[in-house]
């Protein structure tokens, strides 16, 4: 890679990356980037087919099959409605006094939200099983990306079936069509309890979904006037659910005129959504959140955007409008652009918890050991699926690392690697043995020297994991090869994983 | 990527340079790691009353005890000469012979239950106040959503913690604001964190820079490689203690460099101050356990200003007993578990330095149920302790018969009190840390 002299610019084209720059680093970046990286073999085949073919494969991932969840996969029933019958019961023990009945059914409620909270549990593991699993890894990558975009947690909405299905939304529309995504969330269960529009209604219009569409789903900040939230409020008053399904109250919404982003009439909640399309911002807005997903962290402020990567999202946006919303056409340009190969790019993401957790799995090949410990850690590294911190999602970037989420990074690594349990459990080591040395069979089908050559195993295992091989630790690990009497077998192969994983540069993607 | 084009240059600061060399402090500004760093820049503070040496009285501390589930108040402090207090808790109502009447200027038919024995010994010496009735309006009966409220101090319960926001206003001089900062006007300098003990970080002590350091016990606060193989230990310092050089110091991987080198410093000061003996003998229960690593911890001179335990169980819907039992119990191990930690802190002569505040997400229902137990409510007592608080009772006990919804109504805001400690006891400013002015209680002596 050519030194960098000057402070780093960035190409403000969409143009693509030449075919003969496409090589192992590129195509282990995509991976990475576009997924939850990859094996030897998996970067050697992509690097092998070019770019064009590698990001195809990638994004275009409907072609690959792949079983789609089904929706009984979960009990919908846990959480329910009283039935009329229990109402009157109910009401009918209260005016009584009949303090026993009451309780009876207090027993029950708390017994129904103690299972449903088993359930979310499984619909983690069921998730990051499918993280780990799925040949599609963009389309999980993606779903994840519109959970916190979308941020609605459990912990507020306490039922577990509608995170579930929120999540197959998500899925359903991964890269699909933006737009379509805008208008279904506003039918969304799960968003409706979240930001509380189930009892908005005429005359008492809950403004928090108003308010929260247009600030952190499509717009941002200074691209709406406090008027556009008062009466886009009342434009989604009525859009409500009953157990697991939307309904429109149509007595409870707000049949009079508004004026929302400058469209008027008596607008429901599809025109509004239709207003927020129409403005430029939105595009903007999506695509800033995609490039600091995908590429890296700018401010969401577009002013403060530095000018080259602005006028790169800016590109990313016409693209996205060009396709009217549609998601593919902008992340195949966006996945094949030089930009997003250039150095300053490469290597500079912090992974998120899930990333980390994942990806060490998927690139590294190891035992998925104990879902219960891995999503246990994802909520130590603060990351709990189902539960972002609030409606903004999760942060990113740096904010992901401190000193007491480091050793935990570290120690899930271990964890996977060795069975070695992590930060806050001492039961027993997992027994499953890790087969390190599977990672060197590209070498040493390729080159079978190179696989007993200290030097170039090291060297091997440096770029798999991070990308480059920094000069000290390329040292510090061949002595320590050279101190355990250069055997390459499995036991050192691990312990050299140990160590790599441990490095702060592990931390980046 | 890192471009090591001059390896004589870009010789590695190690830990030990720094922890060596007060003069690679001032010089090397920018690889030092965070902590170092965060105390070096706290020294100006001296000047305006605040020292960071360790030993001097007006560093001072916080810790707080979460009582989580919702502790029943009113069998906490207990209003015994009220008879609508016996007739609304037949099974479970602490009788007046079992009660420790609390005594002081205007205080008058309140009493600590039998169990809170050791906390009376603090009152009585001048060492407690237990303030009445405190709460907020519009009480959430969710304990997730109300604990987040107390956590955050404010009513929607989304946002920051408030000490948190505190740790930030301290070294970076904001509260809470809008994500999606650029990293790079991120602060360069991080504040020194606070601690909690517990396998998660209570959302009270995340701040919008702050992040607190949480471990359940200090020895799985570290690297848990090296017990795979020792001969790991060595490599792994080795590559852990590297610094990133002067001219890719704002890269994330030289931030990553600095966390990690944070963290080796963190956890061996950490690890070090716990595998001390205690002064004093702590009783067998798990609050004693982290109030005793918190003893340490400040005994060993530890820069940390904000501490949080936990102590769980109280959500007693059935079967919480009276006198004895269940919840006596859990108020048993809470009163022991602080009496010993005042008894281990004076024998340090820290006591000075050291507040504790004492708070549940709710109190109960003011009738108990069909089950023996009682049901979510709202306002409760909080306890503070130590010898810079005005010992005695704030506040009236809430009415038993004016209630709302068979609920006591709050008298004191929970905020007022997190007022009182931010602008009396920890010399901050309590409207820019809780965003909103609150009227202080006057619960800390003046120094």
């Amino acid at each position: 890679m050519p030194a960098q002299d000057q402070p780093t610019r960035l190409p403000k084209h969409m143009r693509s990356i030449d075919d003969s720059r496409f090589g192992y680093d590129e195509a282990r970046h995509l991976l990475w980037r576009a997924g939850f990286g990859g094996t030897p073999d998996q970067i050697n085949t992509l690097a092998s087919w070019g770019p064009q073919r590698a990001v195809e494969h990638i994004v275009e991932y409907d072609s690959i099959p792949y079983e789609s969840p089904d929706a009984t996969l979960f009990d919908s029933q846990i959480i329910r409605p009283y039935t009329e019958e229990e109402q009157r019961i109910i009401r009918q023990a209260r005016q009584s006094r009949d303090e026993e009945t009451v309780a009876r059914f207090r027993l029950m409620q708390q017994q129904s939200q103690r299972d449903d909270r088993r359930q979310v549990r499984r619909i983690q593991h069921w998730w990051v099983t499918r993280l780990i699993e799925s040949p599609r890894p963009l389309e999980e990558k993606l779903t994840l990306f519109w959970h916190g975009h979308f941020a609605t947690s459990y912990r507020t909405i306490e039922n577990s079936f509608h995170m579930f299905q929120q999540n197959q939304l998500f899925r359903k529309h991964a890269s699909g069509n933006f737009a379509e995504l805008l208008y279904q969330i506003i039918r969304d269960p799960a968003m409706l309890a979240y930001l509380d529009n189930n009892d908005s209604r005429v005359g008492r219009p809950n403004e928090n979904l108003a308010r929260e569409l247009m600030e952190l789903f499509s717009l941002g900040v200074g691209n709406y006037t406090e008027r556009d939230i008062k009466e886009g409020a009342r434009a989604l008053t009525g859009y409500s659910f009953n157990d697991d399904s939307f309904v429109f109250n149509e007595n409870n919404h707000d049949k009079g005129s508004k004026n929302i982003l400058g469209q008027s009439g008596r607008l429901d909640g599809d025109d509004f959504v239709t207003a927020i399309l129409e403005q430029r911002a939105c595009s903007r807005f999506i695509c800033t959140k995609l490039y600091r997903y995908f590429v890296a962290q700018v401010p969401f402020n577009w002013r403060d955007i530095p000018s080259d990567q602005r006028a790169f999202i800016d590109q990313m946006a016409s693209t996205l409008l060009r396709s009217k919303y549609d998601l593919q056409p902008v992340l195949t340009k966006l996945f094949l652009s030089e930009h997003f190969y250039a150095p300053s790019v490469m290597n500079e993401q912090v992974k998120s918890p899930v990333e980390l957790v994942v990806g060490a799995v998927r690139s590294l090949h190891t035992p998925v050991r104990d879902l219960n410990i891995l999503t246990e850690a994802l909520d130590l590294m603060g990351q709990n699926l189902m539960f972002p911190p609030s409606v903004k999602g999760w942060d990113g970037g740096r904010s992901w690392v401190n000193t007491s989420t480091f050793f935990v990074r570290q120690n899930i690594l271990a964890f996977l690697l060795t069975g070695k349990k992590p930060v806050g459990y001492d039961a027993l080591a997992d027994q499953q043995e890790y087969k390190s040395e599977e990672l060197l069979s590209w070498l040493r089908e390729t080159d079978p020297s190179a696989a007993r050559d200290p030097a170039r195993v090291t060297d091997y295992l440096l770029r798999l994991t991070l990308g480059s091989a920094p000069p000290r630790a390329s040292a510090t690990l061949e002595d320590f090869i050279h101190d355990h009497g250069d055997n390459l077998e499995r036991g050192m192969l691990t312990a050299l994983l140990l160590i790599i994983t441990a490095m702060p540069e592990y931390q980046l993607c | 990527m890192n471009q090591h084009n001059n390896p004589g240059e870009t010789r590695a600061y190690t830990r030990r340079d720094f922890l060596n060399s007060s003069l690679a402090m001032a010089s090397a500004a920018v690889t030092v790691p965070h902590f170092i760093q965060a105390s070096a820049y706290a020294l100006p503070k001296a000047a305006h009353g605040l020292t960071s040496i360790a030993g001097v009285n007006e560093d001072r501390i916080l810790v707080v005890i979460q009582l989580s589930g919702g502790n029943d108040g009113l069998n906490t402090v207990v209003p015994f000469l009220d008879d609508n207090y016996y007739r609304a808790r037949p099974g479970i109502g602490i009788q007046r012979d079992q009660v420790l009447p609390l005594s002081g200027k205007g205080v008058d038919g309140v009493g600590l239950h039998q169990s809170l024995a050791p906390v009376k010994e603090l009152y009585d010496d001048g060492q407690c106040a237990v303030i009445q009735g405190v709460g907020y309006p519009n009480p959430n009966r969710s304990h997730f959503k109300s604990m987040d409220i107390w956590h955050t101090g404010d009513t929607s319960g989304t946002g920051d913690g408030w000490l948190g926001r505190y740790v930030d206003s301290e070294c970076c001089g904001f509260g809470k604001g809008e994500s999606g900062q650029a990293e790079s006007t991120a602060p360069a300098t991080a504040a020194i964190p606070p601690i909690a003990i517990g396998r998660t970080a209570p959302l009270a002590l995340m701040g919008r820079s702050t992040k607190p350091v949480s471990f359940e016990t200090a020895d799985l606060f570290r690297w848990t490689g090296q017990d795979v193989h020792r001969d790991l230990a060595d490599p792994y310092r080795a590559i852990n203690e590297r610094a990133p050089t002067a001219n890719d110091d704002h890269s994330t991987a030289a931030f990553l460099m600095r966390t990690a080198m944070d963290a080796q410093v963190s956890s061996e000061q950490i690890r070090r101050a716990v595998g001390a003996r205690p002064l004093v003998n702590y009783p067998n229960s798990s609050l004693a356990n982290q109030l005793s690593m918190v003893a340490k911890m400040i005994r060993a001179g530890m820069k940390t200003r904000v501490y949080y335990v936990t102590h769980g169980g109280f959500d007693t819907h059935s079967g919480q007993g009276g006198a004895n039992g269940r919840h006596a119990q859990l108020l048993g191990q809470f009163a022991q578990a602080t009496r010993a930690f005042y008894r281990d802190l004076e024998a340090q002569e820290n006591a000075e330095r050291v507040l504790t505040m004492s708070f549940s997400e709710f109190g109960r229902r003011v009738s108990q149920n069909a089950s023996q137990g009682t049901d979510h409510g709202t306002a409760a007592p909080m306890m503070l302790f130590g010898p810079m608080v005005k010992a005695g009772v704030v506040g009236n006990q809430p009415s038993l018969t004016d209630l709302d919804q068979g609920d006591l109504k709050y008298q004191i805001d929970f905020r007022s009190v997190y007022a009182g400690i931010l602008d009396n006891w920890l010399q901050a400013d309590a409207e820019t840390v809780l965003e909103k002015r609150y009227r202080a209680v006057d619960v800390i002596h003046a120094t």
